[in-house]
């Protein structure tokens, strides 16, 4: 499958550049024309994703939190998000709705499920020590426009 | 800071720009400072300026709504985009969070997370 466009960026893993990222994402899903609630869909899960690096990957440490997107030909949009941070022990139940480690933060334990909702597909790979990487894909103007 | 209307027992805190992981501790220590007042038995979150909401707002939700059923109060929203609604509803939220635009709350859709029964 040939990539229409990509690009990458990496930032600080600061609470602050979780705007940032859904910002990005939504820069640059514009070449492909989507729907205001294909933006919203695809800055939550970057939002979940981002957060999920920041909260669980570096546990409030410094390290770089990269973000990877391109399009394809046929309009789907591929996000990766990737740390270098702890990983998951457990992908399994970390995807579990309402599972979380830190209830004492008030997180929802939502955000895998936010990402599998908002998102066509969800593939996590992570292991102890080695880091998580998130990848989503999102069929823009999954509908039939334009 | 949180702009709110006291009327009664009821409080309405108007809620504005994007209530992420970033901005969830200020917006909780802000709302919890204005429920410690107990003779605060409504929470009314009036959402009309929030632009974006992710799972750390529904844990900020979520947990002010904890405290107010506690002490026998309550939690309600007023003015949901359809962003914040889909957030509402895929959580369940909706399910336990008095919508007051809504005519029919009883009427709300179960989805595939309701199971849990977390809340």
């Amino acid at each position: 499958m040939s990539h229409r466009n990509e690009m990458e960026t990496q930032f600080l893993s600061v609470p602050e550049n979780e705007s940032f990222a859904r910002v990005v994402i939504a820069a640059f899903a514009v070449q492909l024309s989507p729907t205001v609630s294909e933006i919203a869909d695809l800055k939550t899960a970057v939002s979940e994703a981002v957060t999920n690096a920041i909260v669980h990957g570096y546990e409030g440490t410094r390290g770089m939190v990269t973000m990877r997107c391109s399009v394809d030909d046929r309009g789907t949009m591929i996000v990766e998000v990737s740390d270098e941070g702890k990983g998951i022990s457990d992908v399994d139940q970390a995807m579990e709705p309402f599972f979380t480690t830190r209830p004492e933060q008030e997180r929802s334990g939502m955000g895998f499920a936010v990402m599998q909702t908002f998102m066509d597909d969800l593939e996590v790979e992570s292991a102890p020590g080695q880091g998580t990487l998130v990848r989503m894909k999102k069929r823009i103007h999954a509908g039939g426009m334009p | 800071m949180l702009q709110f209307i006291r009327d009664g027992d009821r409080l309405m805190v108007r809620m504005a720009g994007e209530l992420d992981h970033c901005c969830a501790q200020t917006v909780r220590r802000e709302l919890d400072a204005l429920i410690a007042d107990l003779s605060v038995r409504t929470l009314i979150l009036d959402f009309t300026a929030l632009q974006f909401m992710d799972s750390s707002g529904i844990g900020v939700v979520l947990g002010r709504y904890r405290q107010m059923r506690e002490r026998g109060g309550q939690v309600a929203v007023v003015h949901m985009n359809r962003h914040v609604a889909r957030i509402f509803h895929m959580s369940g939220m909706d399910r336990v969070i008095v919508n007051l635009d809504d005519p029919s709350p009883r009427q709300a859709q179960p989805n595939r997370y309701q199971q849990e029964a977390y809340i």
